[in-house]
């Protein structure tokens, strides 16, 4: 048998080529440009990369929807619009990372990232001026890897994707400028936990392949309802793919990194994986229990709405004892991932623009969260300890102002995008016999608002100290931390658009 | 539709007002005259819209406005009043401007811009409170009542006493607590009802056919929220704590109107949306009123702390307003409703008065007054009629609408009537012992020279005891505009007046 090349659809994946294009460019850079020049290269290149891609997807890629490269990438709604989310989030993202705080290099960033901690190599980089940006290159990698794994339409090209979106963070997770053993312990056990639940979905992979004999997932959903007689492989198979998914949404029982990552992460480069991951692994589980394992939904649904249960209340009491402002973040960001699950439990397509509505409010509020946090500095370093922050609001009213904001947004108040988020999901979710999971995640929420409101207590009623100020921003994070606050604004007071492109874009093909 | 949208431009001028405030230049020393002015036109602009109605009118709501908001979510942007919302609207109208007048100096002018953010978020608080008794869309209803709780938390937690973080934290958590279970219920009444893009309407809503236990559900969501917020024992213990730490001026506001959305909500919402599980429950709830009234009372009797004092006394007549709603009466219920306008009048005369006291002695302790009498004696004077009118003296406010609560409640559930009537006798015991402890006595020498109370304070004073006369002898305007209002509530609760029940209402005027 001739071996048939498959075709292609080169201009459905331009999004995906101009962003590995730009990546390897990018590395080109760092190899063969002066070290005074590469941030004012490499800075550039990669939001343009971006916003090329973020154009492309936009204008080139809703064209040709439909599968491609052989049935194993599917361009279509969703795909599209988890690429753009993606996107625009990742270039706000990139501005915060980029922020020098009047240096020469990106002020979150070590010099020299092969060095050990403390030593006289580490020391020599920093005083002959090393800049290394190869955080650029390798945010362009991560970035396209989460652009591949929401269409990624066969288990094998999602195991690709996966990888490619995993390495590159673990290396980022490692390059903190201060701080940095916990910065190398943060890369160390998300390398090592992140390759364990790799692991995880490879061996389902295998289960799904051994019960369909494919690894496509048309397929192994047309072999669901002919009933093959190897059921006994089905749900093993799903449950681990699951379990290799949820590790990277920081689902509870696979959250245990998500504190330590967060916290010893730069971090700019915690606001990108908390923000972005989170909408690349959603896109991914939507698309392999929406399209492959719907049919088989009676089976796992129960075992997954524990797991958002768990999550939820997890995330959200696990909260309350931390007194670290990254720390609280995480286990926010677990708690919000278990809402995100209520949304995707739906399993209808108001549970897929609900789910997607909420990626969207959840990143545009996270960034510029971990932005402030980049910005609150007690002699030189972030001052992350939540006592650090008391009375911020008399010395920096904007700041506090706007992380104030963001808070109300993670409560979910009304006209902030998390209100119209948490109201999209719990909505599906009584829609489809999931009140249960919707009165667990109000109560998770009430908990949840506690914690933050006493962020706000610390800011606004306690008494300054002294001890931390915020930095002046460059126009760089303050443009990234605005636009956070306007789409927050925005999709709380006037979500009718962002609804509407949901809900059009809900349509998996098959 | 009317032409001129009076509803909305009422939401909007302290809206826009306080905004305003809020960005005048730091140096300015007229702000407090500027939101004095804002106030004083949203009080012509409501004595405007209230010429406009008609009492009696054949639709349920007038001045209505309807504009398509979330068409995804059927939220539209709908306003209308019926009496019960005109009047509380035109409480809050009047108040305003007297609490500014009772806040002149309650922030020092020249501290930055702590006198702009005080008055700017009462003026917020003003519109959003416009907004929630007008709200004919449940949506919109429940942004308003989530919302509302930002100005006020930060009224109590940046202006309040010592313990102003722990009461600021404790009223929102209780208030969200209620309001997340409410908003499971609002998404599931929604999906009980019709559905579409206008979905979310009250008319819509109203006469929808449930299940037996969705219906009883669907109501308790409702009922804890508007519980905790009017507050009714056992979920009251919000509070005393609130109104003794936030200044004066936000206690009135808080106690006077924002509570009132409690028995406002349960009006509009548990009576006419679930009829059937209202009646389920009225004998439970009208026992938790009776248990309010009396348990209130006497707390009240034990307290030493005027504020708290005030606050158990509110709780004590909230167990009132909420005995005659749950009666379904006509007298009963109009009671109710007319007791909630005069119960803000007379909560915000004790409240400012006692504050008055406050200021000249430096502290809340009962203990520490007495013969004031002699020093102040129009303080004290103005603080007993006050009183009297909390306890119900007959030709004061409060009696009309005491007496119709318990005369209606008597004519279906006489138990109940007259075991809350004992909470009149208790009402003597705590003002007549209060009002001897502090002004009766041998006149105190520390303080000889106290001046007595000055002009502003008479400003505050006259309107409030001018309202108790007007509405103590001549209540029938009020009334006039409150029961067609109740008349159309219990149509749809679908019960009609034990016999007899002629004129019962004309005769317990004066």
């Amino acid at each position: 048998m001739m071996f048939q090349a498959p075709d292609i659809s080169y201009l459905a994946l331009l999004p995906l080529l101009i962003v590995f294009g730009g990546g390897l460019v990018g590395v080109a850079v760092e190899g063969f440009a002066g070290r005074s020049m590469r941030y004012p290269v490499q800075m550039p290149l990669t939001v343009l990369t971006l916003l090329a891609a973020l154009a492309a997807v936009i204008f080139v890629a809703p064209n040709h929807r439909g599968l491609t490269a052989a049935g194993a990438v599917a361009v279509d709604g969703p795909a599209l619009l988890l690429q753009g989310l993606v996107l625009a989030l990742s270039t706000i993202g990139v501005l915060v990372m980029s922020e020098r705080l009047g240096g020469s290099a990106p002020d979150a960033f070590t010099h020299a990232g092969v060095s050990v901690p403390g030593s006289a190599e580490e020391a020599l980089a920093t005083k002959v001026g090393a800049t290394t940006t190869e955080v650029y290159p390798l945010t362009l990698f991560g970035v396209g890897g989460m652009m591949l794994f929401p269409m990624a339409n066969d288990l094998i090209v999602m195991f690709i994707a996966l990888e490619i979106l995993s390495l590159p963070l673990y290396v980022m997770c490692g390059l903190a400028r201060r701080r940095r053993l916990l910065s190398q312990e943060a890369s160390l056990k998300y390398f090592l936990l992140g390759a364990f639940s790799s692991a995880f979905f490879l061996f389902g992979a295998s289960f799904v392949y051994g019960y369909a004999g494919s690894m496509r997932f048309d397929e192994i959903a047309a072999s669901i309802s002919s009933e093959v007689g190897m059921d006994g492989l089905l749900l093993p198979g799903l449950l681990l793919l699951a379990t290799g998914l949820l590790f990277k949404v920081g689902a509870v029982p696979f959250h245990a990194w998500v504190p330590d990552v967060y916290q010893g992460a730069p971090t700019p480069v915690t606001g990108f994986m908390a923000a972005v991951t989170k909408v690349a692994a959603f896109g991914a589980l939507l698309r392999v229990f929406y399209v492959a394992g719907e049919s088989a939904r009676l089976d796992w649904q129960p075992v997954l709405a524990g797991v958002a249960a768990v999550t939820m209340v997890v995330g959200a009491v696990m909260s309350v004892g931390q007194n670290d402002v990254k720390r609280i973040l995480a286990y926010s960001s677990i708690a919000h991932a278990g809402f995100i699950l209520v949304g995707f439990l739906a399993l209808d397509s108001a549970g897929v623009s609900g789910t997607m509505f909420y990626l969207a409010a959840y990143g545009f509020m996270t960034i510029p969260a971990f932005a402030i946090v980049t910005l609150v500095r007690s002699s030189g370093s972030e001052a992350t300890q939540v006592a650090q922050w008391a009375g911020l609001a008399k010395t920096n009213p904007w700041i506090a102002a706007g992380f104030s904001f963001l808070l109300l947004a993670f409560t979910g108040i009304p006209l902030t995008s998390g209100f119209t988020g948490k109201f999209a999901v719990f909505s599906a979710a009584i829609a489809n016999n999931g009140a249960w999971l919707a009165v667990v995640g109000v109560l998770a929420s009430a908990v949840t608002a506690y914690v933050y409101f006493r962020l706000i207590v610390t800011m606004y009623f306690g008494e300054h100290t002294g001890e931390a100020v915020a930095v002046q921003a460059s126009s760089l994070t303050t443009f990234a931390v605005a636009i956070g606050l306007l789409v927050t604004l925005g999709l709380g007071v006037m979500p009718s658009p962002m609804l509407e492109l949901a809900q059009q874009a809900s349509q998996f093909i098959r | 539709m009317s032409g001129v949208p009076w509803l909305s431009i009422l939401v909007l001028i302290p809206l826009l007002g306080g905004v305003l405030v809020a960005l005048l230049p730091r140096g300015f020393a007229k702000v407090r005259e500027v939101a004095l002015g804002v106030s004083l036109l949203t009080l012509v602009a409501g004595v405007v819209t209230a010429l406009q109605f008609q009492a009696g009118g054949s639709q349920q709501f007038q001045l209505t406005e309807t504009y398509t908001w979330i068409p995804q979510f059927g939220v539209s942007y709908a306003v209308g009043v019926d009496g019960i919302a005109l009047a509380m609207i035109l409480l809050g109208v009047v108040l305003v401007p007297i609490c500014l007048l009772a806040a002149w100096d309650d922030v020092a002018t020249g501290s930055g811009r702590r006198q702009h953010g005080y008055f700017a978020l009462m003026l917020v608080l003003e519109a959003l409170m416009i907004g929630v008794f007008a709200a004919t869309d449940v949506f919109l209803f429940y942004v308003f009542f989530e919302a509302m709780l930002i100005p006020v938390y930060f009224l109590i937690g940046s202006f309040g006493g010592p313990g102003r973080a722990k009461a600021a934290t404790t009223f929102l958590i209780y208030s969200l607590f209620g309001g997340l279970i409410m908003l499971v219920a609002v998404i599931a009444v929604y999906l009980q009802g019709p559905g579409g893009a206008d979905g979310f309407l009250v008319e819509r809503l109203t006469g929808l056919e449930f299940g037996t236990w969705v219906e009883r559900l669907l109501f308790l969501g409702f009922f804890i929220a508007f519980a905790i917020k009017a507050p009714m024992w056992p979920v009251h213990t919000w509070l005393p704590h609130a109104a003794s730490e936030a200044r004066p001026a936000t206690s009135v506001l808080l106690v006077g109107v924002l509570d009132k959305v409690g028995t406002f909500g349960m009006i509009r919402f548990c009576l006419q949306l679930f009829p059937d599980a209202s009646r389920w429950a009225a004998p439970a709830v009208m026992a938790l009123a009776v248990l309010s009234i009396l348990i209130g009372a006497a707390l009240a009797i034990g307290q030493r702390d005027m504020m708290r004092l005030i606050a158990y006394t509110s709780i004590s007549h909230f167990g009132f307003i909420v005995l005659g709603i749950f009666a379904v009466t006509t007298v009963s219920t109009t009671g109710s409703t007319l007791y909630m306008v005069n119960h803000g009048f007379t909560t915000a005369a004790l409240f400012l008065i006692a504050a008055m006291f406050i200021a000249r002695r430096g502290s809340r302790d009962i203990m520490d007054f007495g013969g004031w009498q002699r020093v102040t004696p129009v303080i004290a004077g103005s603080l007993l009629v006050a009183g009297l009118s909390g306890l119900a003296l007959p030709g004061l406010n409060s009696f009309v609408s005491e007496f119709m609560v318990i005369i209606g409640t008597y004519q279906r559930y006489p138990v109940y009537a007259v075991v809350g009537a004992f909470g009149v006798i208790l009402a003597a015991l705590y003002i007549l012992l209060w009002y001897q402890k502090v002004a009766t006595g041998p006149k105190p020498e520390d303080y000889a020279s106290t001046p007595d109370m000055t002009r502003r304070e008479k400003a505050v004073v006259a309107p409030l005891i001018a309202a108790f006369l007007f509405l103590g002898f001549y209540p029938k305007p009020a009334l006039d505009m409150l029961e067609p209002a109740v008349g159309t509530t219990l149509q749809y609760v679908g019960v009609s007046d034990p016999a007899p029940s002629a004129d019962a209402a004309e005769g317990s005027e004066g």
